[in-house]
């Protein structure tokens, strides 16, 4: 413990901190329950002399838009979808990479980059990958060609080409490049973190698991993720926390249009509303929708410690 | 199951690149294991004893020579296919499984005919817990167990599907003194009632005499001697094992022969046959020491010991090579710490003499 004569200088020691924080984090917060709580609240407006009355308006407001729902369902779905498929491949690319000495460096590298990689452009490699050629807008000569890789490699197969992400392309279609990018976008942090857990296992646990002749499937199973438990727990919650926040991803391939041309907001998320409001000069709203979200990553957050407390062996 | 250990040679390449010097960790290792005894592989530490027992596991690959189970050449079968039971010096338990899924774990895994029904692993499983008296602990983790029940629990997990051959790598060192010596009974105990072929290794020569049938003494990769503990006690073979085995150590001293007389620096111990002329090295058992007035061995005591039964002499001879020479007699016999001098009679059973250089023993007759 600090002498109590000290303590002014530990306080002005942390002080800098302090302010930052006060001012760019702790008011921000406040302001956002405040601004939620007036009705119909815009900075704008306050700015011109306006007075909004108290109530919870903004939430009923929120709650009520078809939009709010959809983005809601997508940012959901690709929640739903993302973090387990992410969370399972990173585990097996991690244990492979850990398993293998020639090239480790190397390939930890390369399974490393999409981390270091502006986001908005791996979004726009995507959205070319899953283009087809043809007319954006509809007209009648449209999908004269198809060009992008992933349709080619289909067509080289004998399959018919699907329209991913163009005019008139199915919710199902956009769904799945999402999640096929948000996944690749994933696996690197991911795969970091097991990796550094893997090396950290003892091991003697595989060797004893050697001798007594343990089948590959159930080292993995038996040993490797329960040992792995804490690192996957980790993992899934921040994985949760990042999907909830979704947002750079679907402007990446779909631009701030955030769907396809023949549906606008189709694909749009939680975050997106809120960015969507703001530019709306509602800041009532987006400050509503801001805390909707924070009570479901609050919730979800609860529950995935719940679980693991649980099956997670410290 | 015999184990028969041909020729065996381990080196690992050079850490330092630049020069291509490899290090030999086990050299030419030969040495056939009788079917059903308990052998400890006794050295100091770097002395090839775990390089061994992790060929004999098949977790390491020799680099030469062979190794056989029985009739069978299991050099390049893999661990998996040895049929051995290996017992960690850190236990290696699985954390997050309790004592029972720990040693039920092996049963698991079983494949084809030696598949076993649920029942009868649980069947298993108890009567190995039974065996290392840990029964009464199935449904504890491991971190709830203390050191000696750990290791109980090791052993249980190496015992139970019944292997070939149990290996043991320093299975005391984890435990306490009090622990060690019932442990080491228990480990005794549990070889006797399976009779599985089983080698241990240890860096502790009590440890390995108390309970081996047979013990092999490696230094440096290189095995000094091998033969039951009580002869190779009596009977080391180099300067090594001799100073390697028996607590209070055997006590070196610089000495000669001339003219079939063993000198120990100016005293004249004894008469010897069959020994020429030559600088020697001179080892004394602490036990070999008897007080005697007319005593060729002149020493100069420090301080007295009494220990119950015996009493230690702690004195200093201008020939030792250590500060002092320990001797242990009975304690009927009154040594008084403030004397000048005191005078023993050597033993001639319990005094060896090594060649200066390369320390092998030089072997006499009493006259």
């Amino acid at each position: 413990m600090v002498e109590s004569k000290q303590q002014w200088k530990a306080w002005l020691y942390l002080a800098p901190a302090i302010v930052l924080l006060l001012i760019f984090t702790v008011w921000p917060i406040i302001n956002t329950v405040r601004m939620a709580l007036l009705e119909n609240y815009s900075g704008l407006k306050a700015a011109g002399g306006a007075t909004f009355n108290f109530g919870i308006g903004n939430f009923e407001k929120v709650i009520n838009y078809r939009r709010f729902v959809q983005c809601m369902k997508n940012t959901v779905l690709l929640c739903v979808f993302t973090v387990p498929i992410s969370t399972l491949l990173a585990l097996l690319i991690a244990v492979a990479l850990h398993s293998i000495k020639p090239l480790q460096k190397a390939l930890q590298t390369i399974f490393f980059l999409p981390y270091v990689t502006n986001s908005i452009a791996i979004g726009m490699v995507f959205a070319a990958m899953f283009n087809i050629v043809g007319s954006f807008f509809g007209t009648e000569n449209e999908l004269i060609v198809t060009a992008g890789i992933i349709n080619n490699v289909i067509e080289f197969f004998g399959g018919t080409h699907v329209n991913w992400i163009n005019y008139g392309s199915s919710y199902a279609a956009n769904m799945f490049v999402m999640i096929v990018y948000i996944v690749w976008n994933a696996l690197p942090f991911k795969i970091l973190i097991l990796l550094g857990g893997l090396t950290s296992i003892n091991k003697q646990y595989y060797e004893a698991a050697k001798v007594d002749s343990t089948p590959r499937s159930r080292v993995l199973w038996r040993i490797t993720v329960p040992l792995l438990s804490p690192m996957l727990a980790y993992v899934v919650i921040t994985g949760f926390i990042g999907g909830f926040k979704e947002y750079t991803s679907i402007v990446g391939i779909f631009g701030e249009r955030m769907g396809p041309a023949s549906d606008s907001g189709r694909m749009n998320t939680m975050v997106g509303f809120i960015y969507d409001s703001l530019s709306n000069n509602n800041q009532g709203r987006a400050s509503a929708a801001a805390l909707i979200l924070f009570g479901i990553i609050l919730v979800v957050t609860l529950i995935n410690l719940q679980v693991s407390k649980k099956r997670v062996h410290y | 199951m015999k184990i028969v250990l041909q020729n065996l040679t381990k080196a690992f390449p050079s850490r330092n690149k630049k020069s291509n010097e490899e290090v030999i960790a086990v050299n030419n290792f030969n040495f056939e294991i009788p079917d059903g005894k308990l052998i400890g592989l006794l050295g100091p530490s770097g002395c090839g004893k775990s390089t061994t027992l992790y060929m004999i596991s098949g977790l390491q690959k020799p680099t030469s020579g062979r190794i056989f189970f029985g009739d069978d050449d299991v050099t390049e079968l893999s661990t998996e296919n040895r049929g051995i039971g290996l017992v960690f010096q850190n236990y290696a338990l699985y954390p997050h499984m309790t004592v029972k899924q720990n040693i039920m774990f092996p049963l698991q895994n079983l494949k084809g005919q030696d598949k076993l029904t649920k029942e009868q692993m649980l069947e298993r499983t108890q009567e190995a817990a039974r065996l290392v008296q840990i029964d009464g602990l199935l449904d504890r983790k491991p971190s709830e167990l203390s050191g000696g029940q750990q290791q109980r629990v090791a052993i249980a997990r190496a015992l139970v599907k019944m292997p070939r051959v149990l290996l043991l790598d320093e299975p005391l060192s984890n435990l306490d003194a009090r622990l060690r010596l019932q442990t080491r009974e228990e480990i005794r105990r549990i070889q006797q009632e399976t009779k599985i072929t089983t080698v241990f290794v240890t860096h502790d020569q009590e440890e390995a005499m108390s309970i081996s049938d047979m013990i092999v003494v490696m230094k440096t990769g290189i095995v000094q001697q091998i033969g039951k503990p009580q002869d190779v006690y009596d009977d080391p073979a180099n300067l090594f094992v001799a100073k390697f085995l028996g607590t209070p150590p055997i006590n070196v001293f610089e000495g000669r022969v001339k003219g079939g007389m063993l000198y120990v620096g100016p005293d004249a111990v004894m008469e010897i046959k069959g020994v020429s002329d030559q600088a020697v090295t001179v080892g004394i058992r602490p036990e070999g020491f008897v007080p005697d007035e007319n005593g060729p061995l002149k020493c100069k005591p420090v301080n007295v010991e009494v220990m119950g039964r015996d009493v230690s002499v702690v004195s200093t001879h201008e020939a030792s090579a250590n500060p002092f020479v320990r001797s242990i007699i009975n304690a009927d016999h009154k040594v008084n710490p403030a004397l000048e001098h005191v005078r023993y009679a050597i033993k001639p059973h319990k005094i060896f003499i090594f060649n200066k250089e390369t320390e092998e023993r030089i072997y006499f007759e009493v006259k």
